[in-house]
């Protein structure tokens, strides 16, 4: 048994500058919170009539639809043009770029809008066979109410900026594990699902959490196309109605809030699992919650960049 | 009967580089050849190109007999399809230098997975298999093992496992033992000796002076992407005729 030395016990060095900062912010905090219960503008009453009225929450319900459907439309499309880029086909990678190109160099809202107006443009779509049956699909019927086109239009949008994340996180994974599945005999695809992409979700993964706090916020804009029964429009419909525009907002933002806010723990979580160790040479103690397989991934040091790519539109 | 590797006056370039400048080589079945030079001759180069990892740009590679990666029709070169050679490959095993063992999957799973994917072995049969192989290396107490709680010498010996588990009629080697620690190297060598003495053909790239003066049967020396001196052992590495094969031994022994 050692001896145990006597450990180091020493003031630490004096900074007078956090006292100073500590003082101005908590001196606005307490105006900005003051003036938040004088100024009768605000009306918190109306703020509180409305926050759980029902057209509020149905209002929430659909936000939540329209940003899980668009990041399930976005995920698909991103794995596949991720896949299509870096595959060998010419025209498939060609298409990818395109895609990529396009959804990523407009607004959104102006895609949004046009997804609205394809009924306009194409009145009915027909498939058939070659002189044999046909099947007319009714663009009007299908587009109408909007909940469709803002679908469409918030996630290929999202799959433009999806697949650049998925790409990145396939890049990732070390050329090794390519090279020693090739020697093995096994093809592309067998590769990509079964050893690459598994080890490419470290990368993948956390900022697809980020993008679906974005998601979320962006769902806002779809009274483009219109659909008219998400937070942000119902919100604004009663504040006009009432000539009361504020404390409407505030609903609006304290529901985003309160999603956003349960999100960031979920993604923080994720970080935490598929980021634990990255850092550390050799993680011996597994994260809570965490698989053999994911730590083993994680100390093999196979999949190099950071997981928190911030790529925001 | 043809020789199990026959590679005549392959050329490889990288750009501009010229990496392999007409190398002929042959190696019999059963042979051990190892490839020995300084780094940057185009030993690893040469490895790769035979089970197409890299493609020639001119020269023929036969290996079991069979030009590799391209059918010649009427006097016509035509490349294979990316199935054609999958096949071609499935026949040679492989060891790298950085072993990529698969992080995500057992030692056992690692040995399961090509079985299943490329062979089309049941789960019974690749599993059986797998035990075999992992217990011929000396792992049989490390099979449900992630590569991370395994040594750099059980990681290789992991991965000639999971090369062996496929048939090859041939087992590459590119460098297996560099990115061991001194004290590992050892397992890993006996590990290829036992195999070598199995009958085994076996094309190692190394810097084992030791390994190759024991176990192979042709030493193949070569500098600036070509081959300078070949022979026995004795020949080349205890009597090198070429000055630059004497200047290399002089410096490593």
């Amino acid at each position: 048994m050692s001896r145990t030395p006597e450990l180091i016990q020493a003031r630490p060095v004096p900074r007078p500058s956090v006292w100073i900062w500590a003082g101005i912010v908590l001196l606005f905090a307490a105006l900005f919170i003051y003036g938040l219960f004088t100024n009768e503008n605000y009306r918190w009453d109306v703020v509180g009539q409305h926050l759980f009225d029902p057209r509020i929450l149905a209002g929430v319900g659909w936000t939540l639809l329209l940003t899980v459907a668009a990041m399930l439309l976005g995920i698909v499309m991103a794995l596949t043009m991720a896949i299509m880029r870096m595959g060998t086909n010419p025209i498939l990678r060609g298409v990818s770029w395109a895609y990529i190109w396009f959804f990523r160099g407009t607004p959104v809202i102006t895609q949004l809008t046009f997804w609205g107006l394809l009924g306009v443009l194409y009145p009915k779509i027909v498939l058939g066979i070659p002189f044999g049956p046909e099947w007319a699909i009714d663009v009007n019927d299908v587009m109408r109410g909007g909940l469709i086109a803002a679908i469409l239009g918030l996630g290929l949008n999202e799959g433009a900026y999806l697949s650049e994340i998925v790409r990145s996180g396939l890049n990732s994974v070390d050329k090794g594990q390519w090279e020693a599945s090739t020697a093995l005999g096994m093809k592309r695809g067998t590769t990509l699902r079964r050893i690459v992409i598994p080890q490419a979700m470290r990368v993948i993964v956390p900022p697809t959490g980020n993008e679906t706090i974005s998601m979320l916020k962006t769902t806002s804009l779809v009274m483009a196309v219109p659909f008219m029964m998400e937070l942000q429009f119902v919100s604004g419909a009663i504040g006009n109605k009432l000539f009361l525009p504020v404390p409407l907002l505030l609903v609006a933002a304290i529901w985003y809030l309160v999603i956003t806010s349960i999100l960031m723990v979920g993604q923080a979580r994720l970080e935490a699992f598929y980021g634990k160790g990255f850092d550390d040479e050799r993680p011996l103690v597994r994260a809570k919650g965490m698989s053999r397989r994911q730590q083993a991934i994680l100390t093999a040091h196979t999949v190099r960049d950071t997981p928190n790519l911030d790529v925001t539109p | 009967m043809t020789a199990m590797v026959d590679v005549r006056d392959v050329h490889k370039l990288f750009g501009d580089l010229h990496v392999l400048k007409g190398v002929d080589l042959t190696v019999q079945r059963g042979e051990v050849c190892v490839l020995l030079g300084p780094s940057g001759s185009g030993k690893s180069t040469l490895i790769r190109c035979i089970n197409e990892l890299e493609q020639i740009n001119a020269g023929r590679l036969y290996v079991d007999g069979e030009l590799m990666g391209l059918r010649e029709v009427n006097g016509k070169l035509h490349r294979l399809s990316d199935k054609e050679i999958a096949a071609q490959r499935a026949k040679v095993g492989m060891v790298f230098q950085r072993f990529n063992l698969f992080p995500h999957m057992t030692a056992l799973g690692n040995v399961v997975e090509a079985q299943r994917q490329v062979l089309r072995r049941s789960k019974a049969d690749a599993e059986a298999r797998a035990h075999e192989e992992l217990t011929k290396v000396g792992l049989a107490d490390r099979m449900d093992h992630y590569p991370a709680q395994l040594s750099g010498g059980q990681q290789q010996r992991v991965a000639i496992a999971r090369a062996l588990a496929m048939d090859p009629q041939l087992m590459l080697f590119d460098e297996p033992t560099s990115a061991l620690d001194p004290e590992l190297v050892g397992e890993v060598l006996n590990v290829m000796k036992a195999l070598a003495d199995s009958g085994m053909t076996m094309i190692v790239v190394t810097h084992e002076v030791g390994f190759a003066r024991e176990v192979a049967d042709q030493v193949v020396f070569m500098d600036d992407g070509a081959i300078v001196e070949r022979g026995t052992p004795a020949q080349v590495i205890d009597n090198p005729q070429n000055p630059r094969t004497q200047g290399f031994f002089a410096k490593v022994l």
